[in-house]
C-alpha cells in the first residue's frame, strides 16, 4: 500500500477509493490474522506436519504482513509520527521475515514435492500388497479346498466312492458344468468313461489311448487345457451356440502295490493312468486360473494315492479272508485226521482182542494135538502148524500194534537162542512153497558164525523169512541163495559203523534172487509201508506191503541196517541187513526143537527161598499169583489190602506184586508210602511191580512215575513170571512183559 | 470105561471147552502149576472161584434190584468178577463182564440188568463145564491113571 505522506487531505476527489482500499486493508488483515490461526488450528490437530518452525515463520510473516495492512488502516488520514514509526518497523520486519521465509521456502518445497512422491509410492505399494494379499487369500482358500476334498476322498477306502466324491467336490469348488474320470480298459488299449459328474448313467463311451490330446495330458503331471472339441471332452451333444467352456484335463496314475518301493516314494514309471476331465460352464466367460489348475493337480494326486489305498486295502482284505477260508479247513482237516486216529486207535485196540482170541485157540489145541498119538508126518505137520501160527501171532502182534512201533515203545525180547538152528527151519519152512515154484534154495552160513546168541529170536526170524518169502515170491525162475556172515567193517552206509564188541557182533545176511528186479529208483520206497511196486509179476502176489517196513522198523531197533541193491528190471536183487546180536558164552540149554519161543531160563536154583509179598484183593487172582510163585519155588505171602501190605512189608521181602487194577489213585500211593519206608534203608527196599489188565503206555508211565520197578499184564503167564523175576532180580528194572 | 478111552474123552471134553471159548489160555497156566507139590492147585483155584462168584452175584442181584441202583456200588463188584474169572481162565464171562461195566459206565438200568443175566447164563455153564471135568479127571485118578500134563505150546 502506498503510504501517502501528503500533506493536504485529498479527501473529496479520492475519498471513494480511500474508502476501498480502507475496507480492503481491513480485510485482508483479517484474513492476514485468521489463516495462522487456522493454521495453527489444523496443525495442532494434525500430529504429522514436519516443518512447524517454518509454521511459525509463516505465521510470523504473515502476523506482519496482516500488522502492516492494519496500521496502514491508520495512514489514510493524517496520522503522527508514531504510526508511520510503527508502520515503519512492521514494514521493516515484514520484509525481514518474508525474504527470510522466501529464501526458506527453497529448501522447503523440493522436500514437500518429494514427499507427495513418497506418497505416490506408498500408494501404489499398498496397491500393490492389497493385490498380493488377494492372491494370498485365494491360495489358501484353495489350499482349504484342497485339504475339504482330500479329507472328503480319504474318509473312504472304497474306490467308487472315492471317485465319486473327487468328481462332485471339484464340481463344486471349482463351479464346473462337467467333470469326467475316464479309465483305461483291462486291454489297455482304450480309455472308458467310467464316472461322470451330471449324468447319472454315462453312457459307455471309449475313445482309443493313441490319440495326440491324451498322450500330451499323459506325458506331463500338470493340468493341460485341452479344446472343448477332442472326444475326451465332447460328453454332451452339442447344443448349438453356447460357447463351450474351457476345457481341462490331468492324469491319474493309478499306483499298483509294487510301485511302492522301500526307499523311494511311488515310482511315477507306471504305465497306467486315468484321464481326468474338467468342463468350465459353457456361456461364462470364466478363466482357468492358475490356482484353480493346481488345485486340479494336487487333487489328482491323492487321488491316486487314495485309490491305491484302497487297492491295497482290498487285497489285503482278501488275503485275510483266504487265510481264514484256509484256516477253516485246516482246522476242519485236523479234526478229521484227530478222529481218524482216535478210530484206528480204538479199531486196533478191539481188534487186538479179537484177533489173539483165536489165534490162542489155534496155538493152544495145536499144542495139546502135539501130545496125542501121532505118526511121524502128522507131527511134522503139527508142528509146522505150530509154528506157523506163532510167528502168525506175533505178526498180528506187530501189525496191530504198529502204533507201538511208531511209538517208539516196542521193546526187543532178549534171549539166548541157536542161530545156526534157526537158519535151518527158516530154510525147512520156505522149502515148500521153494520147491513148488522149483527154486532152489542154498544156505551159506560162515564158518565164524556164533553158534548160540543174544537177541530178539522171534523178530529176527520174522525179518529174515519176510525177505526170503520176497525173494520167492518174486522169482520165477532161478535160485534163491541165504549167506550169513559175520560182518567186518567194510560196509555200504558211510554214517553206519561196525565195530564189533567184545560181546557183541554183527550180522550180515544176504538174500539173493535170481527174479524180476528191481529199478533203483524204486528201492527207497520199498520200505515204505504199504508201498508196492507195480510190476506185473508182483500184481498178483498179494500182501500188504508191510513186511519191509516191519522188517525195517526191527532192524533199526536192533541197530542194524537194511538195503537193497539191484542192478535192474530182470536182473534180480540182493537183500542185504546188518544186526546185532550178542555172544552167549556158552550154550544155555537148548530149546525145544521148533517152538519158536523166548526160552526158558531155569534159575529155579536162583528162586528157591525168595521171599516175595503179593498184594490182590480179588481172592482168586491172589490165588493164581501165589501158585504161580510157589511153583516157581518162592516163599510167598499174600495180603488183601494197602494198609495190610504196609504192616508186614519188611526188608526181608525181595519182591513185592501189587495188584494197581482198581481205579483210582490209592493204588499207587501204596508205592510211595513203601518208598517212604524205605528211604533210610534204599538198598534194602523191596522191588515193587504192579500187575495191571491194562497195556498201554499211560499206565506205564504211571508206574513209572510212582516209583514202580516194573509193570506185568494180567494173567500172568508162568513163562513170563519166570523171565520177568530173573531179568527183575539181575537188572533190577523191568518195563516188560507186556 | 477103560483108562485110554477115559483119558480120550477127558482130552476132547477139554478141547471143546477151548473151542468154545469157554475157557482160554490162562486155564492151562493154572494147569502147569499143578505138580506134585501142589496137586490140587487147580481144584482149589477153581473152588474160591466159584465161591467168590456166587456171593459176588447175589451182591449184584441185589444192588440191582434196588429202587435207585447205585452203581458206584455195582461197579467194584463186576470189576472183582471180571478180574477172578480173567485169573482162571474164563474167557465168557469175563466178556459178558466187560460188557457190564460198559454198560455200568453208562448208568444203564436195563441194560445192566440184561448184563447181569447175561453173565450169570455164562457162569452156571462154565461152573458146569468144569465141575464135570473134574468128575472126569477124578474118575482117572481112582482107576489109577495119570492125567496128562498139557505141555504148553506158546
Amino acid at each position: 500500500m502506498e503510504v501517502c505522506n501528503c500533506i493536504e487531505p485529498q479527501w473529496p476527489a479520492d475519498e471513494l477509493l480511500m474508502k476501498y482500499q480502507y475496507i480492503s486493508d481491513f480485510f485482508i488483515a483479517i484474513a492476514y490474522f485468521s489463516i495462522p490461526l487456522e493454521l495453527i488450528y489444523f496443525v495442532k490437530k494434525s500430529a504429522v506436519f514436519p516443518y512447524r518452525w517454518v509454521l511459525v515463520q509463516f505465521g510470523a510473516f504473515i502476523v506482519l504482513c496482516g500488522a502492516t495492512h492494519l496500521i496502514n488502516l491508520w495512514t489514510f488520514t493524517t496520522h503522527s509520527r508514531t504510526v508511520a514509526l510503527v508502520m515503519t518497523t512492521a514494514k521493516g520486519l515484514t520484509a525481514a521475515v518474508s525474504c527470510a521465509t522466501a529464501l526458506m521456502l527453497v529448501h522447503i518445497i523440493p522436500d514437500l514435492l518429494s514427499v507427495k512422491t513418497r506418497e505416490l509410492f506408498l500408494k501404489n505399494k499398498a496397491a500393490e500388497l492389497d493385490r498380493e494379499m488377494g492372491l494370498i487369500r485365494t491360495q489358501e482358500e484353495t489350499g482349504r479346498h484342497v485339504r475339504m476334498l482330500t479329507h472328503e476322498i480319504r474318509s473312504t477306502l472304497d474306490r467308487h466312492t472315492i471317485l465319486k466324491t473327487t468328481l462332485v467336490e471339484l464340481g463344486r469348488t471349482l463351479a464346473l458344468e462337467e467333470c469326467a474320470l475316464w479309465m483305461p480298459t483291462r486291454t489297455g488299449l482304450e480309455l472308458q468313461l467310467s464316472y461322470t459328474l451330471r449324468q447319472q448313467h454315462p453312457v459307455e463311451y471309449t475313445v482309443p489311448i493313441q490319440l495326440p490330446v491324451i498322450n500330451q495330458v499323459f506325458g506331463t503331471s500338470r493340468a493341460v487345457k485341452i479344446s472343448p472339441n477332442s472326444p475326451v471332452a465332447r460328453l454332451r451333444p452339442v447344443t448349438g451356440k453356447y460357447m463351450l467352456g474351457e476345457v481341462v484335463a490331468v492324469r491319474v496314475p493309478l499306483l499298483h502295490l509294487s510301485n511302492f518301493q522301500i526307499n523311494n516314494w511311488p515310482e511315477l514309471s507306471t504305465k497306467r493312468y486315468a484321464l481326468m476331465v474338467l468342463m468350465l460352464p459353457s456361456d461364462s466367460a470364466r478363466q482357468w486360473h492358475v490356482h484353480e489348475l493346481e488345485l486340479v493337480e494336487v487333487v489328482a494326486d491323492q487321488v491316486a494315492v487314495a485309490l491305491s489305498h484302497a487297492a491295497i486295502l482290498e487285497e489285503s482284505m482278501r488275503a485275510r479272508d483266504l487265510l481264514m477260508e484256509q484256516n477253516v479247513a485246516l482246522d476242519l482237516a485236523r479234526r478229521e485226521a484227530e478222529t481218524a486216529i482216535r478210530a484206528r486207535n480204538d479199531f486196533l485196540a478191539v481188534m487186538n482182542h479179537e484177533m489173539r482170541t483165536p489165534m490162542h485157540a489155534i496155538i493152544a489145541l495145536s499144542s495139546l494135538l502135539q501130545e496125542t498119538e501121532l505118526t511121524p508126518e502128522q507131527r511134522l505137520m503139527v508142528e509146522t502148524i505150530l509154528k506157523s501160527s506163532n510167528l502168525l501171532a506175533t505178526l498180528m502182534n506187530d501189525v496191530l500194534d504198529l502204533s507201538r512201533l511208531e511209538d517208539g515203545s516196542l521193546q526187543l525180547e532178549l534171549g539166548t537162542f541157536n542161530l545156526h538152528t534157526l537158519f535151518r527151519e527158516i530154510l525147512s519152512l520156505i522149502k515148500p512153497i521153494a520147491v513148488v515154484k522149483k527154486l532152489p534154495i542154498t544156505l551159506n552160513l560162515a564158518p565164524d558164525l556164533p553158534e548160540f546168541v543174544v537177541g530178539d529170536e522171534k523178530r529176527l526170524m520174522q525179518i529174515i523169512l519176510n525177505i526170503v518169502g520176497n525173494a520167492v515170491k518174486f522169482s520165477k525162475q532161478g535160485s534163491i541163495s541165504v549167506a550169513a556172515l559175520v560182518t567186518k567193517s567194510d560196509t555200504r552206509a558211510a554214517d553206519f559203523f561196525v565195530v564189533p564188541t567184545g560181546s557183541h557182533f554183527y550180522l550180515r545176511v544176504k538174500v539173493k534172487d535170481s527174479g524180476a528186479g528191481i529199478n533203483p529208483q524204486d528201492i527207497p520206497k520199498l520200505f515204505t509201508k504199504f508201498a508196492q511196486t507195480q510190476s506185473l509179476a508182483t500184481r498178483s502176489s498179494g500182501g500188504s506191503g508191510l513186511g519191509l517196513a516191519i522188517s525195517k522198523r526191527f532192524v533199526n531197533l536192533m541197530e542194524g541196517n537194511i538195503w537193497i541193491e539191484s542192478d535192474g528190471l530182470g536182473k534180480g536183487c540182493t537183500a542185504i541187513f546188518d544186526v546185532k546180536l550178542g555172544i552167549s558164552e556158552g550154550s544155555n540149554e537148548s530149546k525145544q526143537s521148533g517152538i519158536p519161543k523166548v526160552p526158558a531160563i531155569p534159575r529155579h536154583a536162583n528162586f528157591s527161598g525168595l521171599k516175595v509179598l503179593v498184594m490182590d484183593e480179588n481172592g482168586v487172582s491172589r490165588m493164581v499169583t501165589k501158585g504161580l510163585l510157589v511153583h516157581l519155588g518162592c516163599e510167598v505171602t499174600t495180603v488183601s489190602s494197602n494198609e495190610e501190605c504196609l504192616r508186614v512189608v519188611s526188608q526181608e521181602h525181595k519182591v513185592v506184586f501189587m495188584d494197581v487194577c482198581m481205579p483210582g489213585v490209592e493204588n499207587y500211593q501204596i508205592a510211595i508210602r513203601i518208598h517212604e519206608k524205605f528211604t533210610k534203608q534204599r538198598h534194602q527196599r523191596p522191588l515193587l511191580v504192579a500187575l495191571t489188565g491194562n497195556t498201554d503206555k499211560s499206565t506205564k508211565e504211571k508206574c513209572m512215575s510212582f516209583g514202580l520197578d516194573g509193570v506185568l499184564l494180567k494173567p500172568v503167564s508162568l513163562d513170563n513170571m519166570r523171565d520177568v523175576l530173573s531179568d527183575l532180580l539181575e537188572r533190577r528194572v523191568l518195563y516188560e512183559g507186556m | 470105561m477103560d483108562l485110554v478111552q477115559m483119558q480120550k474123552s477127558l482130552q476132547d471134553y477139554t478141547k471143546s471147552l477151548f473151542l468154545e471159548g469157554i475157557l482160554d489160555s490162562q486155564f492151562l497156566q493154572l494147569q502147569q502149576l499143578q505138580d506134585e507139590s501142589n496137586p490140587d492147585f487147580v481144584s482149589q483155584v477153581v473152588t474160591l472161584f466159584f465161591q467168590d462168584s456166587d456171593r459176588i452175584l447175589n451182591d449184584l442181584s441185589l444192588s440191582l434190584g434196588q429202587q435207585v441202583v447205585d452203581f458206584k456200588k455195582v461197579d467194584p463188584h463186576v470189576h472183582q468178577l471180571k478180574g477172578s474169572s480173567s485169573s482162571i481162565g474164563a474167557q465168557r464171562v469175563k466178556n459178558a463182564c466187560v460188557v457190564f461195566r460198559n454198560f455200568c459206565e453208562q448208568q444203564n438200568v436195563e441194560a445192566c440188568h440184561r448184563c447181569l443175566q447175561q453173565v450169570k447164563q455164562e457162569y452156571y455153564l462154565v461152573k458146569n463145564r468144569l465141575e464135570t471135568l473134574f468128575k472126569l479127571e477124578q474118575q482117572i485118578v481112582a482107576s489109577g491113571g495119570m492125567i496128562p500134563a498139557v505141555e504148553l505150546g506158546f
